[in-house]
């Protein structure tokens, strides 16, 4: 008990399960419900303990049926209660998206705030796990394109920890999409004191830098913070933002830094093709047009279905990839001290 | 491989003991569905319960009619009608104690209105306004759900909550033969079943999916067989009879309440009128099979049943269908007023808190509201102003005015 706070480290994974078990002893309205939640702990254990803890009736092992489950949640909700559901995978929450769609994205509306659906939904996403076919996929795109949902995923410990109590404390349902890959990182935190964090609809910057903004979030954070480390080699300071949560978007911190920097790449795993990245280089190009020196490029996941693990490799947006943008970030026609006034350099 | 073809080395093993989870014998659904009328049993039959029934009957034939002639006003965009399937409606409204829950599909407005929801409330939906015009809570009714058997997952979420909670509150959920076929409809009788949660599920068996009927829907000995493979009991009923449909369902509900979990009920009844006003029955189903059923209809079967007994005489009748009329115009005359929306609204409830985007988008459309209103303020000023050059009235009543 003497240890000094701060000093303790846990992984995304843990954070995580200690998010689950605060909100359950604080809260007695917050249920978990999934398939093998209960007595295995998850399959990727973040619920690990809670039914010991809170008995079967807070965390429930359910029959296995995602649209039986998240349905239930809707009734749950309706009756008081605050229910946090596990989908066991990315590609296995497809079933409940016509409860999600119909129901949990549009019961308050539809009921003119009658009805507000306090749900989480926890779904493990994104590749790198060498996952076989159906046990990958990147689906923010789908949910984002609902609204009435928030969408939030956290990239690092402290944010997995934070972000959870406050998709759980949201009166809003809120997908809350955990990055697979990163369930095993580790990074200090104090499980008694936990670091606050801003809340649902506050990006955060990463890194500062002043040559190029990195716009990215969930598994794709940490790839591009290494990618800055390694783009100081070239003379690029890059500022990285984590997004943190794509629906509420915190435009104004990517607009910031986009004027300061003058040049922007979105990074996600997600297929670029009506993915996140699309619709972020729209708001910049419409909000920050006079301030770019070169058009918003996006480094994503390929048009394709999730590839076989021995292949995803090439698929997952990696540093080199990454570095690669920003060199086609035509610094060619920056204007520096001493050129000719062309017309073409900074706009004030 | 090997080893099994040496002889004399293969024992066939057991498996471990096995046994049905359940008995399946009480779960069935009687051969026949249930009735009353017309047996010995209706002589029983409480007098007070068939008044109150045949009243909602009366009344809620009147109310079928009268939202299907808004329809043809204009006054709704849609209706699908319970015409015929009225016994099922006021007898699921009359099972429910104040405390439990009912979840509607758009067919089953009725079951609401008998049970005290605002016709007006009830029908904003298909009118073509706010999607759900009651608070839920505050009424215990669940929105209209339309993506067929949807609700009734939330039905066994919200009775598997309030158990959980302790209070006995039993939720009863009504779905379509049609909407037995959706993955929702097993998965909420699973979950219902496994959880005993305190639900039953009213199955109106009105023959058509649309233009789909039964054939084409089912294999099963009936719907209510397929209870017993969720291990739950199955109970058929003759969905004109209403007391019969009442007394089944209130002893599911009974059942539910007292920790036995949930049932499910097939109510056989028939769908007389279209879908709804939209389509043309001609194209899937004859006359003859309408008339066979509208000879079998809810309303005169307790009405004969009450006459019978000596229980409603022609002034008891008129006076019923008096009180029809009078909700039936109470509802027209209302449905006539030209409802106020706020097109502002439509960012008021998307979040608990609006988004920038959101708040950027109502202040776009506050401005085209704006302008639109400028621009009519200004297009009857000028008409006023093309008055005052024109004729000497307006002038005449700004100068009076003006004294
Ligand atoms: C998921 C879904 N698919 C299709 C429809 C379109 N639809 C509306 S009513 C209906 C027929 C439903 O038949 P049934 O469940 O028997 O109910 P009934 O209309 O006879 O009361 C269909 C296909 C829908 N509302 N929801
Ligand atoms: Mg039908």
């Amino acid at each position: 008990m003497t240890a000094a706070v701060g000093q303790q480290s846990a992984t995304m994974a843990q954070a995580l399960n200690r998010a689950l078990r605060d909100a359950m002893a604080e809260d007695p309205a917050v249920h978990v419900l999934g398939e093998d939640v209960g007595a295995l702990g998850g399959v990727f254990r973040i619920t690990d303990g809670l039914a010991k803890e809170f008995g079967e009736d807070r965390c429930t092992d359910t029959p296995l049926a995602e649209a039986g489950i998240l349905g239930s949640a809707v009734g749950m909700a309706m009756y008081g209660l605050r229910p946090v559901v596990e989908m066991q995978f990315d590609a296995f929450a497809y079933p409940a998206l016509e409860q999600l769609v119909s129901h949990v994205a549009k019961m308050r509306n539809r009921t003119r705030g009658a009805l507000p659906m306090p749900v989480t939904v926890r779904v493990p996403y994104g590749g790198g796990i060498g996952g076989v076919e159906h046990h990958s996929d990147s689906s923010e795109a789908l949910y984002l394109a609902t609204p009435g949902l928030q969408v939030v995923t956290p990239g690092t410990v402290a944010d997995a920890y934070g972000l959870l109590r406050a998709a759980i404390a949201s009166d809003d349902p809120v997908i809350f999409l955990e990055p697979k890959r990163l369930y095993w990182s580790k990074a200090a935190f104090s499980p008694e004191q936990p670091e606050p964090v801003p809340g649902i609809g506050t990006a955060v910057v990463r890194r500062p830098g002043s040559s190029a903004t990195l716009i990215t979030y969930g598994p794709s954070l940490p790839v591009c913070l290494e990618a800055a480390e390694a783009a100081t080699a070239e003379g690029w300071d890059l500022e990285v933002i984590d997004l943190r949560s794509l629906m509420p978007l915190d435009e104004e911190t990517v607009c910031a830094s986009v004027r300061r920097t003058g040049r922007a790449v979105i990074v996600h795993e997600a297929s670029g093709f009506g993915g996140p990245g699309g619709e972020l280089a729209a708001r910049i190009g419409e909000r920050c047009f006079h301030y770019l020196q070169a058009p918003v490029l996006r480094v994503t996941g390929f048009d394709i279905p999730y590839p076989p693990p021995m292949l995803e490799k090439h698929h997952l947006p990696g540093v080199d990839r990454v570095l690669d943008a920003v060199a086609r970030l035509q610094w060619e026609s920056e204007w520096t001290e001493g050129s000719e006034g062309s017309g073409r350099g900074w706009p004030w | 491989m090997t080893v099994l073809e040496q002889p004399g080395s293969f024992r066939p093993s057991s498996p471990p003991p096995w046994q049905p989870r359940t008995d399946p014998a009480p779960l069935l659904p009687d051969a026949e569905p249930y009735r009353l009328l017309g047996t010995e049993a209706a002589d029983e039959l409480d007098p007070a319960l068939l008044r109150r029934l045949y009243g909602q009957l009366v009344r809620g034939r009147r109310y079928n009619a009268q939202a299907t002639a808004l329809t043809r006003q204009g006054r709704l965009a849609v209706y699908p009608s319970s015409a015929g399937q009225e016994a099922c409606q006021v007898a699921a409204a009359l099972a429910l104690e104040d405390r439990d829950w009912l979840f509607p599909s758009y067919r089953d407005t009725l079951a609401a209105v008998a049970r005290g929801l605002d016709p007006v409330q009830a029908l904003t939906l298909l009118r073509g306004d706010w999607h759900t015009g009651y608070d839920p809570r505050e009424t215990r009714v669940a929105p209209l759900c339309t993506p067929l058997a949807t609700q009734l997952p939330h039905a066994v979420g919200l009775a598997h909550a309030a158990r959980l909670k302790g209070d006995e509150v039993v939720a009863l959920a009504m779905v379509g033969d049609g909407g037995s076929s959706e993955g929702d409809f097993h998965e909420a009788l699973n979950f219902a079943a496994v959880w005993r949660a305190p639900v039953v599920f009213l199955l109106q068996n009105n023959g058509f999916a649309i233009s789909v009927p039964l054939s084409k829907q089912t294999a099963a000995p009936s719907f209510a067989h397929k209870a017993v493979g969720y291990g739950m009991p199955g109970r058929l009923v003759d969905g004109n009879d209403a007391p019969a449909v009442h007394r089944v369902l209130t002893e599911a509900v009974r059942r539910a309440r007292t920790g036995g979990g949930p049932t499910l009920v097939e109510a056989i009844t028939y769908r007389v009128e279209a879908h709804t006003n939209a389509d043309d029955d001609k194209r899937y189903r004859s006359d003859a099979e309408v008339a066979a059923w509208r000879a079998h209809d809810p309303v005169a079967l307790v009405e004969r049943e009450l006459t019978r007994r000596g229980l409603l005489d022609e002034d008891g009748i008129a006076a019923e269908r008096q009180a029809a009329e009078e909700l039936a115009a109470d509802l027209r005359e209302r449905m006539n007023r030209e409802p106020l929306l706020d097109p502002m609204d439509l960012f008021t409830h998307v979040y608990a808190e609006q988004t920038s985007q959101l708040r950027a988008q109502a202040a776009q459309l506050r401005a085209e509201l704006a302008a639109a209103e400028e621009a009519a303020a200004g297009a009857g000023a000028g008409t006023a102003a093309e008055h005052g050059v024109a004729g000497a009235g307006a002038g005449t009543a700004a100068e009076e005015g003006a004294r």
